[in-house]
């Protein structure tokens, strides 16, 4: 009976979660290796490797795969870097630091598709919008920038909403800086330059690991930013593996190709969590 | 018959056994501690009696009562944690009171009680606050209140002390001593530190490895230790420990009957100091502790072994000094290879008024 | 000892540069919430405006919209019912864990934290194909039970470690004090850690909220969230910014806000305690 309690306590979670990974899993492989249109359910057939050949030679998908790594690296890029500069600078206290805070970190709450559009009409629009009014005010033509950058509008877009996630983390992280190290140093005669160089900088190293780990396994699934304001376009040069997947499944209704190739975003998104879970589970045996 | 009786109590952490069979009786109205040095297992054995662990195995009888299956809230047992454990959510009254709410004892006759405990601990000012702003020596008075207006058969703490600060410890401990006097309630009390064992006990049981290594008196204890350890274990400083072959010269000169093997146990008092050549043994100063109302100096003799002699009054004696060491033979406490008592020293002399 | 004034030089500094980072960032929602309050010939006006006398009118007709409401209403029942779901799944699991510790209790961990892990693209199709299949799709049901399932792991970590800190010994003393196992959750337990249960459930609400993914792909008509709403304002079906962003700031003021108070839980949830 003692040891009985705690496994059915633990149980709906357990079960829930298993099924939740293992049913979607064990179909999308067999949907991978049939074929099988949502269009026309009466076709089917094994279809071996066929489904999986189909994704990878799709001349979409070698730009979807490197929209995809671009995205990842230059929002991960971004926000760690000015994700730093932003903890450092609020690091120490000032007026209004509270509210500062406050500010910082909205825009990780507002809804992807608020977000989208909020860029895409009100600052990126080539007439009416901020950036274009800017751009006049300073004598220079304006950038219709979700036509001629649709995935650099994308990164701009999606480094905006996370760089606050970055900053609380860095900002949270250098809280639990040891102070007397740093009094040490001072006393040691260290510049700030130098005080960051072998004191903070170190200090954040496992944070900035933190966070370009939890970003490239939330950003492989953009989507929403995608979906709202460019389409994967103009063509495929904002689409990421996710939304190729989804103009498979949903707008080609190829499902079974849309399986092979979210058994690929799947092996991407394993390789990227298997270190943040090594990282985790370090941390749990302290 | 004893109130409360353990019986062969044997306690095993995966295939470590930790406690080893413990055989112990505790009259009613008796202070009991358990000391010993850490991972002795005496926080185990009183955490077994409370009933917060399961036996391996033994019997546990309080009362006439066999308890060793009932669960902590069924033993009327009350606990003083190290950590008070205090319940933050809850006034300094209701943290107090909680125990009898949950008996659903009437509303008034709860009153009474818990007023009559804040009395007793100075509390009675502090009833509406909560445990954050109460100061650590108030909060560990609480965590005794609470266990006070239970009335429970047996108290229980663990360590109550060691979180307190030097100053309110001493005051704390009088305090304690004198709630036993005046409430007569059986006590279990664990502690590391031996002065609150010595100051405090009716009995002392010596833990070392899970098992008992001696149960008496604390003057027992000091007088007649059955072995090294707790020879050891009880005064400090510690009792000057020598191997009976770095002693070959006093040994042969005073005929003494130890072990070759064995070992000589003097008491610092036993050891006094006296013009080099004056004594049985030659050594050097090595250093002087002032204490005030007694100054302890640690000598090196020829032979290279470390003593300590205590005496009252003060001296002039500075390191590297050449000293002569006079030791009282007849307080020698003798021990064998293992460590087990052969022959114990003559006790210190009782001042008569 | 030098005296150092209160506004040093160095002080002044590191006020204005972080005031003017922050307000350069925060500007685009700034925007939103000017945009809002102005009449939409104001809200293309070129250059932009700053200054003008502000009106409720958008709001107003943004309100009227009888399917903004729906939209709405299906936002914050999938939000709430997904959330209470949630923590009745995951108290009891983060509670079995915390207290009653075996050998497998960080590998479960683990592996709920991988599911997180997973794409929710990687899903997409059968998830689909299932909910299609039994009339889930399109329904507040189905979106509630994709929310549950994926905020799970994140709301178990949560309250795994919330429950962690709650000092053993406290339990122990209620159990001397002769509570049952019942009196000991209610009495003791529940009021120690409903702060940790709220902030989970308030970070629960914002994620479900602001979920668009398996919104936007399982959900429409019927059954559509704000996420989906706004998303059918992609399509430029001529200017009307300022409606746009009436109804934009009224589907995100009370997630930022509750997102203002979950600060250190989210930092918490969503790097699983790995950064503390």
């Amino acid at each position: 009976m003692k040891r009985l309690l705690p496994r059915l306590l633990l149980a709906p979670a357990v079960l829930s979660l298993l099924l939740w990974m293992i049913v979607p899993l064990v179909m999308t492989i067999y949907f991978s290796v049939i074929r099988y249109n949502l269009m026309q359910p009466e076709v089917t057939g094994f279809a071996g490797l066929e489904n999986f050949e189909y994704f990878l030679t799709d001349p979409s998908f070698t730009v979807a795969v490197v929209n995809t790594l671009l995205l990842l690296g230059s929002v991960i890029l971004i926000t760690v870097l000015m994700g730093i500069g932003i903890a450092l600078l609020i690091d120490d206290p000032f007026p209004g630091r509270g509210a500062v805070r406050l500010l910082l970190i909205s825009p990780f709450f507002v809804m992807p598709t608020v977000n989208a559009l909020l860029w895409k009409h009100m600052m990126m629009n080539p007439i009416y919008g901020v950036l274009a009014q800017v751009w006049l005010f300073f004598g220079a033509t304006p950038v219709d920038w979700l036509t001629d950058f649709p995935l650099g509008s994308v990164i701009i877009m999606v480094s905006w909403q996370w760089l606050p996630f970055a900053a609380l983390i860095f900002m949270t992280s250098l809280q639990s800086m040891n102070r007397e190290q740093l009094e040490a140093a001072r006393m040691d005669g260290a510049t700030y330059l130098q005080q960051l160089r072998y004191l903070y900088i170190p200090h954040l190293g496992r944070s900035v690991a933190v966070v370009v780990m939890i970003e490239m396994i939330f950003l492989l699934s953009v989507f929403a930013e995608i979906f709202t304001t460019t389409g994967g376009g103009p063509g495929d040069a904002s689409t990421n593996v996710a939304f190729l997947i989804f103009k498979q499944a949903l707008l080609n209704f190829d499902a079974g190709v849309a399986s092979a190739g979210a058994l690929f975003a799947v092996l991407l998104a394993n390789i990227a969590a298997a270190f943040l879970i090594r990282m985790v589970g370090k941390n749990l045996d302290k | 018959m004893a109130y409360l009786q353990l019986q062969g109590i044997e306690k095993e952490f995966g295939n470590v056994r930790v406690i080893r069979g413990i055989d112990l009786q505790i009259s009613q109205g008796e202070f009991v501690v358990f000391v010993g040095p850490s991972g002795c297992g005496k926080s185990t054995l009183l955490r077994l009696i409370a009933g917060l662990e399961e036996t391996s195995g033994g019997a546990l009888r309080l009362d006439g009562r066999d308890i060793t299956h009932e669960p902590s809230s069924k033993r009327d047992l009350a606990m003083v944690f190290q950590s008070y454990a205090l319940y933050p959510h809850m006034s300094v009254f209701e943290n107090m009171s909680f125990a009898l709410k949950l008996a659903k004892v009437d509303e008034a006759v709860i009153k009474e009680k818990v007023a009559r405990a804040a009395q007793i601990l100075n509390l009675t000012s502090y009833l509406e606050r909560t445990p954050k702003e109460l100061s650590g020596g108030q909060r560990q008075r609480v965590a005794i209140g609470r266990a006070i207006v239970r009335a429970p058969k047996v108290f229980l703490f663990d360590e109550p002390l060691s979180n307190l600060d030097a100053a309110l410890r001493g005051q704390t401990r009088i305090e304690i001593a004198k709630l036993h006097r005046d409430l007569g309630a059986t006590t279990i009390y664990v502690t590391h530190d031996q002065v609150e064992a010595m100051t405090l006990a009716d009995r002392v049981v010596v833990l070392r490895d899970g098992v008992i290594e001696q149960v008496g008196t604390p003057l027992e204890l000091y007088d007649r230790p059955a072995n090294q350890f707790v020879a050891q274990f009880i005064g400090t400083p510690q009792m000057n420990v020598v191997p009976a072959k770095d002693m070959q010269p006093l040994v042969q000169r005073t005929a003494l009957s130890v072990e070759p093997d064995g070992f000589i146990g003097l008491r610092p008092e036993n050891i006094s100091l006296c013009a080099i050549g004056q004594g049985q043994l030659n050594g050097t100063v090595e250093l002087v502790e002032a204490l005030g109302a007694e100054t302890l100096i640690y000598v090196a003799t020829e032979s290279g072994v470390q003593l300590v002699s205590r005496q009252t009054e003060r001296t002039e004696l500075t390191v590297g000094m050449p000293i002569g060491v006079r030791i009282d033979v007849d307080a020698a406490h003798l021990f064998d290879s293992k460590g087990r008592i052969t022959r114990t020293g003559k006790a210190r002399e009782t001042l008569v008024h | 000892m030098a005296h150092r004034s209160k506004f040093s030089p160095a002080l002044i500094l590191r006020t204005v540069a972080a005031w003017s980072v922050t307000l350069l960032l925060f500007f685009p929602l700034g925007w939103l919430v000017l945009t809002a309050f102005k009449t939409e010939l104001q809200a293309i006006s070129v250059p932009p405006l700053l200054l003008f006398t502000p009106t409720f009118d958008n709001f107003i007709e943004v309100q009227d919209r009888s399917d903004y409401l729906l939209y709405a209403k299906n936002s914050v029942i999938t939000s709430v019912m997904s959330t209470l779901l949630g923590l009745a799944v995951a108290v009891p699991a983060a509670y079995s864990m915390a207290f009653f510790k075996s050998k497998h209790t960080k590998d479960i961990l683990m592996w709920m934290l991988s599911t997180k892990m997973m794409p929710a693209v990687g899903a997409l199709v059968p998830i689909y194909v299932l909910a299609q299949q039994s009339g889930l799709l399109d329904t507040q049901l189905g979106l509630v039970i994709i929310f549950t399932l994926s905020n799970l792991p994140i709301m178990v970590w949560m309250l795994y470690s919330n429950f962690k800190e709650i000092p053993h010994e406290i339990l122990e003393a209620a159990r001397m004090d002769g509570a049952t196992l019942w009196q000991e959750y209610y009495r003791v337990l529940l009021p120690l850690s409903i702060g940790g249960l709220a902030s989970t459930g308030l970070l629960c609400l914002v994620l479900s909220w602001n979920e668009a993914f398996w919104s936007l792909n399982l959900s429409s008509a019927k059954a559509g969230t704000l996420a989906t709403l706004i998303a059918s304002y992609s399509s430029p079906e001529g200017l009307f910014w300022a409606k746009l962003s009436a109804a934009s700031l009224m589907a995100i003021a009370p997630i930022v806000v509750f997102g203002w108070f979950s600060q250190k839980q989210l930092v918490q949830g969503l790097t699983f305690g790995a950064v503390k």
